[in-house]
């Protein structure tokens, strides 16, 4: 043993950061093992929201079990909709109407416009930089305006129908849309302006929190935690579903792996659902919006399905056994944030607490996705 | 016992003195922090305050009174005394402070020879402060931030003191009422642009900027505070008044920083184009100022602690020390 070794006494802590702290946006406990302000462990402590969403969709039937899928991830509240009813739909063979198919796909990119947004203001918040959210959260705000008056929800959508959607959308929704299309794509240069080259900014992001890829397949993180350590997985390309595979869009992948990747992934794929709601937007076709001759109790045949979705954090899986009748004999929700967040004990050894919560601020968690 | 007329008048225009400052000191945080409220609003596209009173003017009574009524809850575990006296430790030297700095040529509480030393030994007292009552706090959050508030001061306290340094070598005076009375005249009779002095001094005053901000622990270098990562910081267990005081004490710092950087660097109150020198001058320059530091606050993200410490010691410390012997050899050669 060296003398340093010999005389320098060091000593540990643990510090509970949460169940309410300002960076854990929820109820999310990390018990943090510290040496200064240095992280040895970190570990994530979760089930303080836990409200059995998989038991309930287990004991009452299908249709019921709708509005808890907005629960969930209550920020991107129509990927989880829409992961639940593609899987039922398989199940009992219903085939969904062109153009509700192509309603699904707008409000779905545009909630991932919205998640995204949201992901930048509280990002900012947690790097202490204040003003952004106020701006994300007009530009969001736009988008709640456009899909409350077609869903008639701000935040817990309940818009998707087996076979289809409840409410047709109208011009003034298409105007609109065409309109934040707009506005948004010559508001995305202020953001660039603004954040990504502030130089405050690029030193908490730049070559911090790296994650390689390899941890991200051992842990199972996917979205834009995946796509910023340079794998282009994407539900959306690599299993596709719903109209995605007509529309022309691309994935946006960095290499580095650290916090600006993951930033500039999401700062990407704002651009691109802008694209894919304009394309949709385009060649919208008219037609039903609901498939004929779905019974009011649905009850899909014997079988086993497993239907995926891209969300705006990752794949939202869906698995449903069905045992005939009216209730799912078991149904098992892969959550997105659940995977990106177990990486981070991990990841997080050796870091600083201020980074660590960069890197926690990237993973863009949303407590009760984890917790269902 | 007979008591001479000259003290009673002594007694007398010290207290004056005293109460004045506390009040102005109160006053420029009341208000200081309504803007703190107003100015960000104005940038984040919303209204702020405006209930209470026209334009939300009585805002800062109505804080006051709410801060008053609630009880100042000491933890378990946490040390009484020096829980208590930490609030005291911060405000009290910033008041101190003010009280040499010279608002005009007639209006200021003392004119010593040392002023510019007395306000730096007191505004080194207030980390102090900081840390005891971090401290003192028993909280795990609050111990990392009094243990960062050392460090970020002691790393900032050095290129602040080596740019007054060579101010002072080039004025050859303490007295902050004689280096104002030195700069008379148009904005190039200032120190900001005594260019034969040194050709750095428009950077040093801005190394003396920075510093402050980080003296009086504004963002983007509020470490000890750093909302995101300590929840407070150093204020975590402080409720009521107690918590009230700290945050006087940072606008009174913040006037402090302010009115120093007028009176060093922007030729106090001296009008920029030699009209009607006076108070007006010297207050419309440090609100300007008081306005940049949360006009900053508003538009940067927190820096990293080793971000932090980082420029002080490798990008700050050096520059101060060349624009010291720049000065020191300027001042040989001309």
């Amino acid at each position: 043993m060296s003398i340093e070794a010999q005389t320098l006494h060091r000593e540990t802590f643990i510090l509970n950061l949460g169940p309410q702290h300002p960076a854990t946006h929820g109820v999310l406990r990390i018990k943090l093992t510290l040496d200064g302000e240095y992280i040895e462990n970190a570990e994530p402590v979760i089930g303080y929201g836990h409200r059995m969403h998989e038991k309930m969709g287990e004991n009452r039937t299908y249709a019921k079990f709708l509005p808890n899928t907005a629960r969930m991830d209550y920020v991107a509240a129509m990927f989880n909709t829409h992961g639940y009813v593609c899987a039922i739909e398989r199940l009992a063979g219903i085939t969904v109407p062109e153009r509700a198919d192509f309603i699904r796909v707008i409000t779905a990119e545009l909630n991932r416009v919205a998640s995204h947004l949201l992901w930048v203001g509280a990002f900012l918040i947690d790097l202490g930089g204040f003003t952004p959210l106020l701006y994300t959260f007009d530009d969001r705000e736009q988008i709640l305006d456009l899909l409350e008056a077609v869903t008639g929800a701000r935040l817990t959508f309940c818009y998707y129908r087996f076979g289809g959607v409840c409410n047709d959308i109208d011009d003034d929704f298409i105007a609109g849309t065409r309109k934040f299309v707009a506005r948004l794509r010559s508001r995305m240069a202020m953001y660039h302006a603004l954040i990504t080259k502030n130089v405050i900014f690029r030193r908490r992001c730049e070559n911090i929190g790296p994650i390689s890829a390899e941890i991200c397949r051992k842990y199972g993180a996917t979205g834009p935690v995946i796509r910023g350590s340079g794998v282009a997985y994407d539900v959306r390309k690599a299993e596709p579903y719903s109209i995605y595979p007509r529309l022309d869009f691309n994935v946006p992948v960095y290499d580095q792996g650290d916090c600006m990747a993951r930033y500039l992934v999401r700062m990407d794929e704002i651009v691109e659902s802008l694209r894919i709601v304009e394309q949709a937007l385009e060649r919208l076709p008219s037609g039903p919006i609901m498939a004929e001759k779905v019974p009011r109790i649905l009850k899909p045949p014997k079988g086993d399905c497993y239907f995926n979705v891209e969300s705006a954090r990752g794949s939202f899986g869906v698995r449903v056994i069905s045992d005939g009748t009216d209730k799912a004999y078991r149904l098992k929700l892969r959550s997105p944030c659940f995977s990106n967040l177990s990486i981070f004990q991990e990841c997080s050894r050796g870091m600083l607490l201020a980074d660590a919560l960069a890197l926690l601020g990237t993973l863009d968690l949303v407590i009760p996705d984890i917790d269902r | 016992m007979i008591i001479s007329h000259e003290l009673v008048i002594g007694v007398v225009r010290l207290t004056l003195y005293v109460v004045g400052l506390i009040a102005f000191a109160a006053f420029n945080a009341a208000y200081l922090s309504l803007l703190e409220r107003k100015a960000p609003a104005w940038f984040q596209l919303r209204y702020g305050p405006k209930e209470v009173g026209p334009f939300g003017l009585l805002q800062p009574v109505a804080d006051g009174i709410k801060l008053l009524t609630k009880q100042l809850l000491v933890q378990e575990g946490a040390d009484v005394l020096l829980f208590k006296l930490a609030p005291v430790m911060v405000i009290v030297p910033a008041i101190m402070c003010l009280a040499v700095i010279p608002f005009s040529e007639t209006i200021g509480g003392r004119n010593i020879n040392l002023g510019l030393l007395a306000t730096f030994s007191f505004s080194a007292i207030h980390v102090l402060g900081t840390m005891l009552g971090g401290w003192a706090s028993y909280n795990k959050y609050a111990s990392i931030a009094a243990a960062r508030v050392v460090a970020q001061n002691i790393a900032y306290e050095i290129p602040l003191l080596l740019v007054v340094v060579a101010l002072v070598m080039v004025t050859h005076t303490f007295n902050l009422h004689e280096i104002v009375a030195q700069q008379a005249g148009a904005f190039w009779h200032w120190n900001i642009l005594r260019l034969q002095a040194s050709p750095l001094m428009p950077l040093a005053f801005l190394i003396f900027f920075t510093c402050m901000l980080a003296e009086s622990n504004r963002a983007p270098f509020d470490m000890i505070e750093a909302e995101s990562e300590l929840v407070a910081g150093a204020f975590t267990e402080y409720s009521g008044m107690g918590f009230g005081i700290f945050f006087i004490a940072e606008y009174a710092n913040i006037v402090v920083g302010c009115s120093l950087a007028t009176v060093l660097f922007l030729g106090g109150w001296h009008c920029p184009f030699g009209l009607l020198p006076g108070l007006h001058w010297f207050l419309i320059k440090m609100y300007a100022l008081c306005f940049a530091v949360i006009w900053v606050r508003w538009s940067f993200p927190r820096t990293q602690f080793y971000g932090l410490l980082n420029l002080s010691w490798k990008f700050l410390i050096p520059l101060a020390f060349i624009h010291l012997a720049l000065t020191a050899v300027m001042l040989k050669l001309v």
